[in-house]
């Protein structure tokens, strides 16, 4: 049976990713009238680079190949 | 993606960019996935209702908390916290923690070892089964109104943040709640659960930490705060000594005795809704465990779910005003506030997030109510009172049944609570109604062998009917609050918290009167049911740190530590 974890992996991983291409999209192509406040600290690329690597690491200590590594705590 | 753009309407807050289109729609698509892998896990009843009672204390703890971080959690507490200042963070400190560590170290032993199915389960185990009949029905009732909740608060920040029209937001969540609990029932409800814990935090722990910057920091922050508002908006305790020197007209009695020692010990140690997370756990060791670890994240979703509301008061230009006034002024309301920090800060992807968020958070409240009325109407209505011969099979049929019913009667009641001016009140009253009596029931029952079979339904039925009359007393004339609060002063809150005081000691009355007016019951039939007549199975022989009263007495310390420096 697939873990939990691994699906929340799955989840951080492409949400992740996604937000951080948004992010360096705008970095790329800067909006000449930014909508949010404080669009200067570019928190969609450091927040969505940390939801990635997050991600990965729960995709890859949980893969479903790994099963027997993890112990009692699949379910 | 065709039909989410046909439904907005041009009031939207803001604009969904395509990325954040693409994340919102793979959220569902996830959740529906893991809803349609776990369909081939869910064939007996074990695993239907109970998951197969094989939940890590991980997986239980977590999924235990986020069934409770619904709408309520994420829009109103944050309206709240804006409304009321730091008060509101109360219900998640000493309106959580110790009714979360006393189920863990004291009841959830009793739930564990008697194998219920339900807390109405355990009644029919200790009191028979008139208790177990009220005390299901009244659950039933009190979960599709709160699924109802759920469902309209979802639909309205769709309305206000996406423009999204609110019947499609009530049925796009609705029935995409009812497949995947539908195909893997409680194991599918508490993956789901899990998952959407993460996603919460992932989406709204952003908004606290811009917030806190633009704001430069607490300290500036509460300058701001007692500029626009009041000093007592920062305060926990120090305005509680009368109910006229703080925002939320309450006084510390009510705090402790009506909310920590009442309403929050019956909601987190009887309410099936929670409860049932526990119940699937593995072990006891597990399910005592549980509890704590979702103690010890709960006292710090104020981060995500009070911070926003108090940065909200210092930052947004406009003054949000009560849901009657917004109506019509055409204004924000409290309610919004979220929905505007999410606005203010997030740009393309983390608003996608963002919202996705504020979906989970919904669906997870709702796809606990409709988990636990589903196994409540199936083991303690169905199956007792209309076909008690029915076989494994037939009652995991009915469940699958009951799922889509219950989300189709809590789409009726959505549309029910849109008459209602404040969600936060609404709700508040429906707890008061049942579930403080029905702590008084359970509680007497696990802890005094002397309470019988007779005196439990009645001390039910009569707390129950004292905390409806009190409140169609103060709904029918205002000025009664005085009297059920005991203070001229008192506003709308408080009466939430005198009434659950009232009717628990209403309850507690009357169960000790006719026990000791009724035969006692013997010793023999309380056995695995009662305090002093069990015993409790040891969790072996394993480290501290692996001990559930170790991490208790570490949940503790912070608890107080947190309330000391907020005082």
């Amino acid at each position: 049976m697939v873990s939990i974890w691994f699906f929340i992996g799955i989840s951080l991983a492409v949400n992740g990713a996604l937000i951080f291409a948004a992010g360096i999209y705008q970095l790329v192509n800067p909006p000449a009238n930014p909508s949010v406040v404080l669009y200067n600290l570019h928190a969609n690329v450091w927040w969505g680079a940390a939801l990635l690597l997050f991600g990965l690491i729960y995709c890859f200590k949980f893969a479903p190949g790994r099963q027997s590594g993890a112990g009692t705590d699949r379910h | 993606m065709t039909l989410l753009q046909a439904s907005v309407v041009p009031t939207q807050l803001v604009h969904l960019s395509a990325v954040d289109i693409i994340i919102v729609v793979f959220y569902f698509a996830l959740v529906l996935s893991i809803g349609w892998y776990l369909k081939g896990r869910a064939n007996t009843g074990e695993d239907f209702f109970m998951a197969g009672r094989e939940m890590t204390a991980w997986v239980a703890g977590l999924s235990f908390l986020s069934a409770n971080l619904g709408a309520l959690e994420l829009m109103g507490w944050a309206g709240s916290a804006y409304q009321y200042g730091i008060l509101a963070t109360h219900w998640y400190w000493i309106g959580a923690i110790p009714a979360m560590l006393f189920l863990a170290l004291v009841m959830m032993p009793f739930y564990y070892i008697s194998k219920t199915h339900s807390v109405p389960g355990y009644l029919k185990l200790r009191f028979g089964e008139p208790a177990r009949a009220l005390s299901a029905v009244s659950f039933a009732f009190m979960t599709v109104l709160m699924s109802g909740v759920n469902m309209f608060a979802m639909a309205k920040v769709m309305q206000i943040v996406l423009g999204w029209d609110i019947n499609f937001s009530i049925w796009v969540s609705s029935l995409t709640v009812a497949i995947y609990v539908t195909l893997g029932g409680l194991r599918s409800a508490i993956f789901n659960e899990v998952l959407q814990f993460f996603l919460i935090w992932a989406g709204a722990l952003l908004i606290p930490i811009l917030g806190l910057y633009e704001a430069g920091g607490w300290s500036n922050l509460k300058l701001q705060i007692a500029q626009r508002a009041s000093d007592q908006y920062v305060h926990l305790w120090s305005g509680l000594g009368s109910f006229t020197n703080n925002p939320m007209g309450i006084n510390w009695v009510g705090i402790v005795f009506g909310l920590a020692a009442i309403i929050s010990m019956g909601y987190w140690t009887t309410d099936f809704l929670v409860v049932q997370r526990i119940l699937a756990a593995k072990d006891i060791r597990s399910a005592e465990m549980a509890p704590i670890i979702g103690a010890g994240f709960k006292m710090f979703v104020p981060i995500i779910v009070i911070l926003p509301g108090l940065i909200g008061l210092a930052v947004l230009p406009e003054k949000l005003v009560p849901e009657s006034v917004a109506a019509v002024t055409g204004g924000h309301s409290y309610n919004d506030v979220l929905p505007l920090m999410l606005a203010r800060y997030c740009g393309p992807g983390l608003l996608g997030l963002g919202v996705t968020a504020l979906i989970a958070g919904f669906m997870s409240g709702m796809a606990g109510n409709v988990s636990a009325f589903t196994t409540v109407w199936t083991y303690d209505i169905y199956r007792p009172l209309i076909n008690s011969k029915g076989s494994d099979h037939h009652y995991v049929s009915m469940g699958r049944w009951t799922t889509i019913i219950g989300v189709l009667i809590s789409v009726g009641t959505a549309y029910l609570v849109m008459q209602f001016a404040s969600i936060m009140d609404y709700v508040q009253a429906l707890f008061s109604f049942f579930i403080a009596p029905l702590f008084g029931t359970v509680v007497l029952g696990m802890l005094w062998k002397r309470a019988t079979g007779p005196a439990g339904f009645w001390g039910l039925l009569s707390g129950t009917l004292c905390s409806i009359s009190m409140w169609a007393w103060v709904h029918h004339d205002p000025s009664a609050l005085r009297y059920v609060a005991l203070s001229p002063h008192a506003k709308g809150l408080a009466q939430d918290m005198f009434q659950a005081l009232w009717s628990f000691l209403v309850c507690v009355t009357v169960t000790f009167v006719i026990s000791k007016l009724t035969k006692p019951v013997p010793d023999e039939q309380l056995k695995g049911l009662v305090y002093g007549l069990t015993e409790v199975p040891s969790i072996g022989d394993v480290p501290l740190y692996q001990r559930p009263l170790f991490w208790a007495g570490v949940v503790t310390v912070v608890f107080f530590v947190l309330n000391i420096i907020f005082w």
